[in-house]
């Protein structure tokens, strides 16, 4: 029997969790047997997220759950069943379904409910609080019935209901107690450039309305009538007004309450009772109750510290906020409002541009209290070290928030950090901890953002990070030379952009203007890349055979043994009978293995050097071409089999496969591009582990960016969502030419985007909005490479001159005697050493 | 070992290509033979990868390290010295140097001077 005490943790939302993976990384974590209770029918998801469910996100993709992690940390956990008593002199929980557990310590992270005003009227059908997955899955099917929505509430969260509606293409009002939006983070003129912001995006804004009751409405199914008199008819509405702590369960176990609701905690977030402990939206410290995840993970790591027996205590949050609104940049820092007595203001509004920033200092100007930023938040990270950290401002502070006429920099340096200051408060990276990881080898931003966690949650000091490790890269005397090689003191990028300007053609122009020496394979075969790219010539012309790389010279793959594999194309994953066969026919008469592969077609290995072009010959006389395994370019479009056959396929998957392999079949990259096709979201093309995904759902396609599977894999990321096929070839057109031209050598999409500044917001500026104007051009380069495709192989059987370096040897026709295969399953495979030793032995 | 007078006949000139390689079998010796176009020379090693051990150096990408001539193996990417044969990455492995030289249009190689091209043999 163990001996192990029993830790009951209650609600398993994103607290609960986090508080979870906190002890399961702790040295504790086997000192306990640990039961939690959700009471959803879903565990832990994530909520701050949840408008992003409208615009095509699975409940799997909010999950915060890594795979098997209950499983993996023996934790049990009761789903669907909510704790309903709570019996502290036995020590026992109760479930609603009966489930009794003896604990010894007990975590109540409860959370919070969505606050529904007490109004008559307030519970007709279609009137909806805004807080959960099953909230949602309401919302859209009473969507389906409804035209116009409102939303009861204009803060954070109701803003981002908002949004939620007009994706759902409602017409929609956002309805407002109070006399301005976002109250809690906006003084009054931030709050009103939004509200106009808002309007822009066509969504009403109502302000200071107090709802009295809600009735049959005349043109829509509900009226609701306001204490001013006014009205507003909707199908659909929302309560998104605030949030009240759940602690009844508590409050029945008679733990203490605060005076304004919420469980009381200590600075160790112990209740009333010494073996209880209460976390997140439903405890109350100080007697504040905390909305936000960030001070509920920082209470959650408080109490696994306790319980280890340390001493680090909650010491309130920082409730600084930095989100975009339907596009719209806002930020808040600290004592917004300027409340705290003495305090003075700066203002900067700029209504041309719809920029408002306010600073809040402290009577003597040298601290930071609180902070206003709506229309450019570009200021958030500077300002927020200068309050987290109680830097001493500048002589003008002011000089913050203006705009910088010159090219004189204001920001704070990251150099003038302490190490103590925090960088990433979602998941509390300090300095420290990042400069410790970029010591220990982490020198890019994808490494860091993996080692660290930093910049992973809301993206917030992403730039900041990006500058504090190539500041400490610098200091550290890190070789930041972002050189090719030591032939050209240029990045792919710059390579790329001199091939492009200067319109050079070959290799030996670029390296006779630019660079020095003969080159090496580093650098020959990412022009040999490049050049390819842009102009699409024939890779094996005489100027650009050398510095193809190692498959590519072949155009065949390589294997251990010296022989190559021949892959032809099957578009979409398609085959013919015919082909098949005669694929069949080629493989028995060359003797070669074959094996189906994961991109839905057909490898065939063990063909020597001398073999390829007889083999090719006869592979294009049965109608097949390149399939370009060989190359750093597009592979394969793979497909399900789509709604052509399919019982549940929503759109023609394979179709759209096919087009789309041939359009981009043969273009060249910084790596290869795997693209899949979806014909619905059982996604049985798995497109969400590819560079380009395409999931087919009602009303369109939805298109994923930067996925890949391989060592490290990556969930692709949902780009834009039900895209006629013009608009979706168009962004995979603009994408992809952006990726040829930015990336560095041999970098996939998704490190390529995961070191992109901005991140996937930036590449949808430039892909969707064309912040960069050049979305133009992005086309015409793609349609260039697509009008000038050519089958390479097709090609090089022609020219007979291509050929004569397709024999072994020069001066034989004899063949490599090292290549010797053996029989395993019917089918050969290459010999190992000693098998070979002992061949060659038997020869001679 | 010394004699000069072992010239073998492989190829001829065209046969080369340019800026790569090609091999050619002399006296069942695999040689891997590369011509560099730009100052017109040319080198010949063993075409065996002794880290993947098998016949492919012929068909490598050359260039340059800090002014040395160099070939890549095709498979694990090691650099051999194209005048001396050694490895760059590991100075134990050294694979075979032969002479090698264009006369008129024909390309002879000899098994039995490895002395680095442009030096007086």
């Amino acid at each position: 029997m163990s001996n192990k005490q029993t830790l009951v943790v209650i609600g398993n939302g994103m607290v609960g969790q986090n508080f979870l993976v906190s002890l399961m990384a702790s040295d504790i974590k086997d000192n306990y047997e640990v039961v939690t209770f959700c009471e959803e029918t879903l565990p832990a998801y994530d909520r701050v997220h949840l408008s992003e469910y409208f615009a095509g996100k699975s409940a799997d993709d909010l999950s915060l759950m890594e795979a098997g992690f209950f499983e993996d940390n023996n934790i049990t956990i009761h789903i669907g069943d909510k704790a309903s008593i709570i019996d502290r002199s036995n020590k026992t929980v109760t479930s609603e379904k009966g489930v009794e557990i003896a604990y010894d310590k007990l975590v109540l992270a409860t959370g919070s409910r969505a606050f529904v005003p007490p109004i008559p009227g307030h519970d007709r059908k279609g009137c909806i609080a805004y807080r959960t997955i099953d909230d949602l899955d309401e919302m859209m099917s009473a969507a389906k019935t409804s035209k116009v929505g409102a939303v009861v509430g204009g803060g954070l969260l109701g803003l981002e209901a908002a949004k939620a509606l007009q994706d759902l293409n409602l017409k929609t009002h956002v309805v407002q107690f109070s006399p301005r939006l976002m109250a809690a983070q906006l003084d009054a003129g931030g709050a009103g450039l939004l509200a106009s912001k808002i309007e822009d995006l066509g969504i009403s804004v109502l302000t200071g309305k107090n709802t009295i009751q809600i009735v049959d409405g005349d043109t829509c199914k509900h009226k609701m009538i306001f204490a001013d008199g006014g009205e507003l008819e909707a199908d659909m509405i929302l309560y998104s007004a605030g949030i009240r702590p759940r602690d009844e369960l508590a409050n029945a176990s008679g733990l203490k309450i605060a005076d304004r609701s919420g469980v009381v905690i200590n600075d160790n977030c112990l209740t009333s009772d010494e073996d209880i402990y209460a976390i997140g939206e439903c405890a109350s410290w100080n007697d504040q109750t905390f909305g936000l995840v960030a001070p509920g993970y920082a209470m959650a790591r408080t109490v696994v510290d306790h319980l280890t027996g340390g001493n680090e205590t909650f010491k309130g949050a920082n409730m600084s906020t930095k989100l975009k609104l339907n596009g719209v940049d806002v930020a808040s820092i600290g004592d917004a409002h300027a409340s705290t007595p003495g305090s003075l203001v700066y203002t900067y509004q700029n209504g041309v541009d719809g920029i408002y920033k306010r600073l809040v200092v402290s009577q003597d100007n040298k601290l930071l209290l609180g902070a206003v930023l709506v229309g450019d938040a570009s200021g958030y990270p500077t300002l927020s070290q200068y309050y987290l950290n109680r830097i001493e401002l500048p002589t003008n502070p002011d000089s913050l928030i203006l705009p910088s006429r010159s090219d004189e920099s204001v920001g704070l340096g990251p150099d003038a950090l302490p190490a103590s200051a925090q960088i990433c408060s979602c998941f509390d990276v300090t300095k420290g901890d990042i400069c410790t990881s970029i010591e220990g080898g982490c020198t890019t931003l994808g490494a860091l953002k993996d080692e660290t966690k930093a910049s992973t949650g809301c993206g917030g000091c992403a730039a900041l990070l990006k500058s504090v490790l190539n500041c400490e890269l610098e200091k550290a005397g890190f070789d930041v030379n972002t050189d090719i090689c030591e032939h050209f003191a240029y990045t792919r990028q710059d390579l790329y952009n001199l091939v492009k300007v200067e319109e050079i053609k070959t290799f030996a122009e670029l390296i006779a203007k630019h660079g020095s020496g003969k080159g090496c394979e580093i650098c020959k075969q990412a022009v040999g890349s490049i050049l390819a790219s842009y102009w699409n010539e024939y890779i094996l012309k005489d100027a650009h055979v050398g510095v193809q790389d190692t498959n590519d010279t072949f155009l065949a793959n390589m294997q251990k043994d010296g022989t190559y594999s021949v892959v032809p194309r099957m578009t979409g994953g398609e085959v013919t009978p015919e082909g098949l066969i005669a694929i069949g026919q080629i493989a028995k008469k060359y003797g070669l293995y074959t094996k189906v592969t994961g991109g839905q077609r057909v490898d065939l290995f063990g063909a020597r050097v001398d073999q390829l072009p007889p083999i090719w010959q006869e592979l294009i006389d049965a109608g097949f071409e390149s399939g370009h395994a060989y190359g750093k370019s597009l592979r394969t479009v793979k497909s399900c089999v789509g709604s052509t056959w399919c019982r549940f396929g929503v759109d023609d998957s394979v179709g759209l496969a096919v087009k789309l392999e041939n359009r981009y079949k043969g273009l060249r990259a910084p790596h290869k591009i795997k693209f899949a096709v979806s014909g619905c979201t059982r996604e049985c093309a798995e497109a969400q582990s590819k560079d380009i995904g395409i999931i087919a759902v009602e009303g369109g396609w939805n298109l994923y960016v930067c996925g890949n599977g391989g060592m490290k894999p990556r969930h692709g990321d949902l780009f834009a969502t039900n895209l006629d096929k013009e608009t979706l070839i168009k962004y995979i057109d603009r994408v992809l030419t952006f990726y040829v031209q930015t990336a560095d050598r041999m970098q996939r999409t998704s490190v390529w985007m995961e070191n992109m500044e901005g991140g996937l917001d930036y590449l949808k500026s430039v892909v969707i909005d064309d912040k960069l104007e050049i979305c133009n051009q992005l086309e015409t380069q793609m349609q260039r490479v697509v009008d000038t495709y050519q089958c390479e192989w097709k090609t090089t059987i022609a020219d007979e001159s291509k050929l004569k370096r397709f024999r072994t040897f020069v001066n034989s026709d004899k063949h490599d005697e090292n290549i010797i295969f053996i029989e395993e399953r019917g089918q050969i495979r290459p010999a190992n050493i000693e098998e070979r030793e002992l061949a060659l032995a038997e020869e001679a | 070992m010394g004699s000069n007078n072992k010239w073998v006949d492989v190829c001829s000139r065209d046969d080369l290509q340019p800026n790569s390689g090609v091999c050619a079998l002399v006296e069942d010796q695999q040689v891997a033979i590369f011509y560099m176009l730009e100052d017109e020379t040319v080198f010949a090693i063993n075409n065996y990868d002794p880290f993947g051990k098998v016949n492919v150096l012929s068909r490598g990408l050359i260039g340059d390290i800090q002014g040395e001539p160099m070939v890549s193996s095709p498979l694990y990417k090691q650099h051999f010295s194209l005048r001396t044969g050694l490895c760059v990455e590991d100075k134990m492995v050294k694979v075979n140097t032969y002479g090698v030289r264009i006369t008129g249009n024909r390309v002879e190689v000899n098994l039995y001077n490895n002395t680095p091209w442009g030096e007086a043999t």
